[in-house]
């Protein structure tokens, strides 16, 4: 016993002393990780560079991480699902992450579908949260209500006396998290009837801050990480409506159609010039400073703006991202090459 | 069992008749409850290991596609041309984009040709294995199915789940770099655990006075033996990472958070197997004028080390198969190559059964049973073991 404590102590030490060269880190949401995590196996397998390190931590996690200092036990990167936040930057820069290149890779869509059999329909977001959500203000408008309602009429007279039935995706899936954000979180945020809840007492009513409870009576189902199944029941049921990630509703455009978002039908077009209010960019940050230090950085942020992943035909194209116009993807390179810093003016824009 | 009490020669009336019935109809019930109960433990545990077993086996194997590769100039710039137009989208790209590097390490195959068994893609794998959902496109399955008759493309064992580590790709993906990963950490955590284990119960237990403070003490370590094992993930990271300067996802971070989680079962299990050693032992050496430590250390330990192992085995164990602290030190990531040093980012067999449930393409659905299977079979080996040691070594009194 005693003698293999010793051998395996050695053994360990002297693993210890060989320590190896800096391993790329990347941390950051959970939206861009499998087109992260894609690139990083392609630059690990490719070339003569460790595979990165990419941890799914959440757009939030990624950014606190990311700017907790400059130091080589930071991140390198860090992916996000939506942009750097102004009190992110200021944060960054005073933990002496000065020199940041932010580059956007693709966007992130969902699409509300139906049988291609059923009635072409328009909803803004607003109805769809009031269809989906758990709790929804009353007549008056002073006070919340469990959602009594089973039609699209009842919701909007001018919607039609159409059964509401929601196949969505389960809790544990990106596709829901980019649903409750675009579709609950987004709407409720604004709407008084939620919030003063949460203001007249922040810690018992938390989540009316950004209410994202989905109704479980029956009437949104959740339906598995198996797309094909809700195909399938959008099939039998004209009534019912389907939410996928983008990608699946071109795969199946045969059977199933999309219905349109205020006015605006799901297509690479209307997501690249935001008319289509259902979708996201997707953005990752370089930590400038590491460059020198770790290598093999710029070649996987290189990799990662490719033609051949992020193009229209790209690897990552096939599993889910939404490509950029082309003339941004140019763009963004142009921004990689340059290694064009963000500044505070970045965020004053808007 | 129901061994019915003689009746007293006195009572033989029908009242004390129907006592003893009523009587034996409950000890028969009890048996009953007994039986149902585990029954119903056993029918759990079958559907599980059916469900896990019929999911996870179709993964041991893996679909080969047998085709004449070339390896001219051209290849080293663009890997596609390695192979036939009309099988490329049947081949799996994991080994595809191997090739350029494989050539720049053997100039002298630039020029040849040969015949080769490949690793396909994931699609044609699940078309094999009959799998709905397998996506593979219509005209493609005509090939495959021409393939199939004509031999050129088949089920083989999957040495690569047991080669490779993780990968986006499924066919790629295998449990080798998360496998070590766990053995590097269970090492640390070993090494840290036992040593600091077993010393604080021999304290405790051997020269400790038994008062306030010592007793508040062993409230305490009972207690931490059942607290949630993610705040010894975020102790860990307070500790560890943000203090110590440890590298996150390293398998020193995992191994220290897990060592933590570990203590308590070894402190209580050792103090148990302490206590065992009867006192005659220990007075017959203070009788022949042993010191304390000469006790502990010559007579009291060795009678107790069975013991001692199986608590540390145990705990072990359950530190193995432990994936909520090493959630908080980083160790659930995508880092497919195997560690070469303990700072070095690790992931484990665990924390790999999660990530690949969570991945939304089905071919990960049969890779996460067989990464369960895999677990299954190192954590009943190890309690395997425990019940030898405890075995071959129990004494009696």
């Amino acid at each position: 016993m005693k003698k293999i404590i010793i051998t395996a102590a050695s053994l360990l030490m002297a693993a210890t002393a060989a320590q190896a060269a800096e391993q790329i880190q990347i941390v950051g949401s959970s939206t861009v990780y499998p087109f992260s995590s894609y690139v990083a196996e392609e630059l690990g397998a490719t070339t003569k560079f460790k595979t990165p390190v990419v941890e799914s931590t959440g757009s939030g996690g990624g950014m606190k991480l990311f700017c907790a200092g400059a130091g080589m036990d930071t991140p390198d990167f860090t992916n996000a699902s939506r942009r750097m936040k102004a009190k992110e930057f200021k944060k960054c820069q005073e933990n002496g992450v000065k020199e940041i290149t932010e580059i956007v890779v693709g966007y992130d869509g969902i699409a509300i579908a139906q049988s291609k059999s059923a009635a072409p329909l328009n909803l803004t977001r607003k109805e769809l949260m009031l269809a989906v959500a758990a709790e929804v203000p009353n007549k008056a408008g002073d006070g919340l209500v469990a959602n009594p309602y089973h039609y699209w009429n009842e919701i909007n007279a001018k919607l039609p006396h159409r059964k509401i039935t929601i196949y969505g995706p389960p809790s544990s899936s990106g596709t829901r998290d980019a649903f409750e954000d675009m579709i609950l979180k987004h709407i409720t945020k604004h709407m008084s009837v939620y919030t003063s809840l949460y203001k007249a007492d922040h810690k018992k009513n938390k989540k009316y801050k950004k209410f994202h409870e989905i109704r479980q009576d029956g009437v949104y189902v959740p339906s598995g990480e198996n797309d094909n199944l809700i195909v399938q029941k959008l099939g039998k049921d004209a009534a019912a409506l389907g939410i996928f990630g983008y990608s699946y509703l071109e795969e199946n455009s045969d059977s199933i159609a999309a219905a349109t978002v205020e006015g605006v039908a799901p297509a690479p077009e209307t997501v690249q010039n935001g008319s289509y209010k259902l979708s996201r960019s997707l953005y990752f940050y370089i930590k400038k400073s590491h460059i020198s230090k770790v290598p093999g950085m710029m070649e996987y942020a290189r990799l990662f703006t490719s033609e051949q992943m992020i193009g229209d035909d790209g690897a990552c194209a096939e599993i889910g991202l939404i490509p950029l116009p082309e003339s941004m993807r140019d763009h963004y390179r142009s921004q990689l090459t340059k290694l064009t810093n963000l500044t505070a003016d970045d965020f004053k824009k808007k | 069992m129901s061994d019915p009490l003689k009746p007293s020669s006195m009572d033989t009336s029908l009242k004390a008749d129907n006592r003893k019935r009523r009587r034996a109809r409950a000890d028969s019930r009890f048996k009953w409850y007994g039986i149902i109960a585990l029954g119903l433990a056993m029918a759990f545990l079958t559907f599980f290991f059916i469900d896990i077993i019929g999911k996870g086996l179709p993964a041991f194997q893996q679909a080969e596609i047998l085709v004449h590769v070339e390896y001219s100039e051209a290849v080293k710039s663009n890997y596609n041309k390695a192979v036939p137009k009309k099988y490329r989208k049947l081949i799996s790209r994991a080994w595809l984009r191997s090739i350029p590097m494989m050539l720049e390490g053997h100039p002298d195959m630039i020029g040849t040709s040969e015949n080769l068994w490949v690793l396909a893609d994931y699609r044609v794998d699940q078309f094999l294995k009959g799998h709905e959902g397998h996506r593979l496109k219509k005209k493609y399955q005509q090939l495959v199915a021409q393939l199939e008759t004509d031999g050129k493309v088949h089920l083989a064992f999957n040495t690569g789940f047991f080669s490779s580590g993780d990968s986006k790709l499924p066919e790629n993906a295998g449990i080798l770099a998360s496998a070590i990963g766990s053995v590097l950490v269970l090492l640390l955590t070993m090494l840290f655990a036992v040593p600091v284990g077993v010393m604080t119960a021999i304290y405790l237990e051997e020269f400790a006075p038994d008062n306030h403070f010592t007793r508040l003490i062993e409230v305490n370590i009972n207690n931490l033996a059942a607290i949630p094992s993610i705040l010894y993930g975020l102790l860990g990271l307070a500790i560890f990472i943000n203090f110590m300067g440890v590298p996150r996802s390293s398998a020193l971070a995992g191994g220290l958070t897990l060592a933590l989680m570990t203590l308590p079962i070894i402190i209580i299990a050792t103090r148990a197997a302490l206590r065992a050693v009867p006192d005659s032992i220990r007075e017959a050496a203070y009788g022949l004028g042993a010191s304390s430590l000469q006790t502990v250390w010559h007579h009291v330990l060795p009678l107790a080390i069975p013991g001692i192992l199986t608590g540390s085995i145990i705990g072990l164990a359950q530190a193995m198969g432990e994936t909520a602290p090493l959630l908080i030190v980083g160790m659930m990531a995508y880092i497919p190559d195997a560690p070469h040093s303990i700072l070095e980012a690790t992931t484990v067999l665990p924390a790999q059964v999660y990530t690949w449930s969570a991945e939304s393409i089905r071919a990960f659905e049969e890779r996460t049973a067989a990464g369960i299977m895999v677990l299954l079979a190192v954590l009943l080996s190890l309690n395997a073991v425990a019940v030898k040691l405890r075995n071959r070594s129990q004494q009696t009194w």
